[in-house]
């Protein structure tokens, strides 16, 4: 399709989605939001650990920041202010992280990220006990699900633009070649640890608005609600499932990821982790590239 | 002062113990184990069910929770682990299948823990008396788990580096490629690796258990910490992992004795970010 017309499509499906809960029920404008909070969080995930490799498992890390943020400061500040401040967090958060590893290889990084949701979730409830002497933060911001839902569309939208305009820049194909082979892209004349830095910062900060913005949905916050690490996991899963190194990817993985988490977490409580583990073993078995690379290649096949 | 270095050895010796698994199994099968705390935990769990449902002692606990800990990760490495490494064109893509995969067990482990024993702090009292060691008083249990620590990991390093088994595990650490050139057979050698490894964290939760509570979703600071005290000791060095594991245990309790034991896990991450910084490729690790 070319691009004006794949514009105007996308700039229907959007408006429309913006219009949906005008018709819908509350249960399904909840159910849109925190499909859309996820199609967010995929995305901005897949902007950096897809076309780089380097996985991150520190997504609940950020967007809990995110959403913690907002609960102390939703009383001192105007809400613009306060996801401004949340962004900016983020994203120092995520300099101090890439700074520290992302100049060593891979794994440390790997490493870093999986414990880094547990570091900031003691550290925080420690502070909270010894420093503020407050556990647990209420948030009170006159907002309904429709409003975050929409904010959450927004963002969603401008996630995926980034990705879109980065997979097009010269950023975009320097990402690819360091994908491909670290070392050839050095020598190419990439500067390796700059590129990764500011894609690992871009994503951090997108995921940490995620959690700001969503944080007015839980009314009360303490810090072992938003460092849930289920969803570090569902971001992960849903990336590869739609195939993290394309722009459409995390979106398709997300769309039928959710919906079938929503269903599970009803149906099964009790079993809810387990089903979602074998699940991503039989993702990175069955679909390692994910379901469009899949599609594409049996296409293909058809062709031949 | 005293009380706290002992204790610091006794936590540090068990965590050189399991880093040891971690790092066996991360240098030779080159798989990297985001599950391995999660299988600690699960030999602590099983531990406390012979121990209060079938009066077993932890001792003899090993006995069978070792042997069961080799098997399981045979297995595991035969059904799951194997497929990807068949299926990998380099290194680099069974590294992230590897970590892909072993998240997603880490979340089964973890589930069939929570179904079966819930979510809450789980101990058993054994050997819970006090013994006098240079005028302080430090529990039996602790002085139990660092001889056990000790013994087994001193029995380790000796195989690894006295015997022709241990050097074929060490040759397929240091040239994978060429190993097989002298009629080494490295797929056998990284399914052994995988299974020692589950064996080592088997014997590592048996010997937590005796001293410390568990949770069913305390698996991955357990992991963080022996991937710490791998990456501090240098990727694939014992002598490493033995002694970056005592320095973290002795760190640990140092701060949770001194400063506050809410911030254990940060020290564990400044140490970690601090040696980053000065030494990337760990103390013993080569350049």
């Amino acid at each position: 399709m070319r691009t004006p017309y794949a514009f105007a499509l996308a700039a229907a499906v959007l408006a429309a989605l913006a219009a949906a809960p005008l018709f819908l029920p509350d249960y399904w404008t909840g159910v849109l939001l925190g499909m859309t909070g996820y199609v967010a969080l995929a995305t901005a995930w897949a902007l950096f650990s897809g076309p780089t490799r380097y996985v991150s498992l520190a997504t609940v890390a950020f967007f809990g920041v995110g959403a913690y943020t907002v609960a102390v400061l939703n009383e001192a500040l105007p809400y613009p202010l306060v996801l401004l401040c949340a962004g900016a967090i983020g994203a120092v958060m995520a300099l101090v992280v890439g700074l520290s590893t992302l100049r060593l290889a891979g794994v440390y990084f790997v490493i870093f990220t999986f414990g880094l949701a547990e570091l900031v979730r003691q550290t925080v409830s420690w502070w909270e006990v010894n420093v503020t002497y407050t556990m647990g933060r209420y948030v009170f911001l006159p907002f309904e699900g429709r409003h975050i839902y929409w904010q959450l569309l927004a963002l969603a939208a401008v996630t995926l633009l980034i990705s879109w305009g980065i997979g097009r820049s010269r950023i975009g194909l320097a990402l690819r070649a360091i994908g491909d082979d670290e070392t050839v892209a050095a020598h190419a004349g990439i500067d390796v640890t700059r590129i990764k830095l500011l894609l690992f910062v871009i994503s951090a900060t997108l995921i940490t608005l995620v959690g700001a913005i969503q944080a007015p949905r839980w009314t009360y916050i303490e810090p072992s609600i938003v460092f849930n690490p289920t969803v570090s996991f569902m971001t992960l899963i849903m990336a590869l499932l739609g195939g993290a190194m394309r722009l459409w990817g995390p979106l398709v993985g997300a769309i039928p990821l959710f919906l079938l988490f929503e269903w599970l977490s009803v149906s099964f409580p009790d079993h809810f982790s387990i089903m979602l583990g074998l699940l991503f073993i039989l993702i990175v078995f069955v679909m390692p590239n994910g379901v469009l690379a899949r599609i594409e290649t049996l296409r293909k096949g058809g062709r031949a | 002062m005293l009380e706290h270095v002992v204790n610091g050895l006794v936590l540090g010796g068990t965590y050189a113990l399991v880093a040891m698994g971690l790092t066996i199994q991360y240098g030779i099968a080159r798989i990297m184990n985001l599950s391995f705390g999660d299988t600690i935990i699960a030999a602590c769990f099983a531990t406390y069910l012979l121990f209060s449902a079938l009066q077993i002692g932890p001792i003899l606990a090993l006995l069978i929770l070792v042997p069961a800990g080799y098997g399981l990760s045979l297995l595991v490495y035969r059904v799951i682990m194997k497929p990807l490494v068949d299926r990998a064109p380099d290194e680099g893509a069974l590294e992230v299948d590897s970590i892909l995969v072993t998240f997603g067990l880490l979340f089964v482990i973890q589930g069939v823990l929570l179904t079966i024993f819930g979510g809450g702090y789980t101990s058993y009292s054994f050997m819970n008396t006090a013994v006098d060691v240079l005028g302080t008083a430090v529990a039996a249990n602790r002085l139990l788990a660092l001889g056990l620590s000790l013994v087994i990991g001193a029995a380790l390093v000796i195989v690894l580096f006295r015997t022709r088994w241990g050097m074929v595990l060490r040759d397929v650490a240091l040239a994978p490629d060429s190993a097989p050139l002298f009629g080494i057979d490295t797929d056998r050698a990284a399914r052994r690796a995988f299974a020692i490894g589950g064996a080592l964290a088997a014997t590592g939760g048996v010997v937590l258990s005796m001293f410390q509570t568990f949770t069913a979703t305390g698996g991955v600071v357990f992991t963080m910490k022996a991937l710490i005290v791998v990456i501090l000791g240098g990727k694939g060095s014992v002598p490493g992992a033995i002694v970056a594991g005592l320095l973290l245990g002795l760190v640990e309790t140092f701060v949770a004795a001194y400063v506050d034991p809410g911030l254990t896990l940060a020290a564990v991450y400044t140490v970690f970010l601090a040696l980053l910084l000065v030494r990337p490729n760990g103390i013993f690790g080569k350049a």
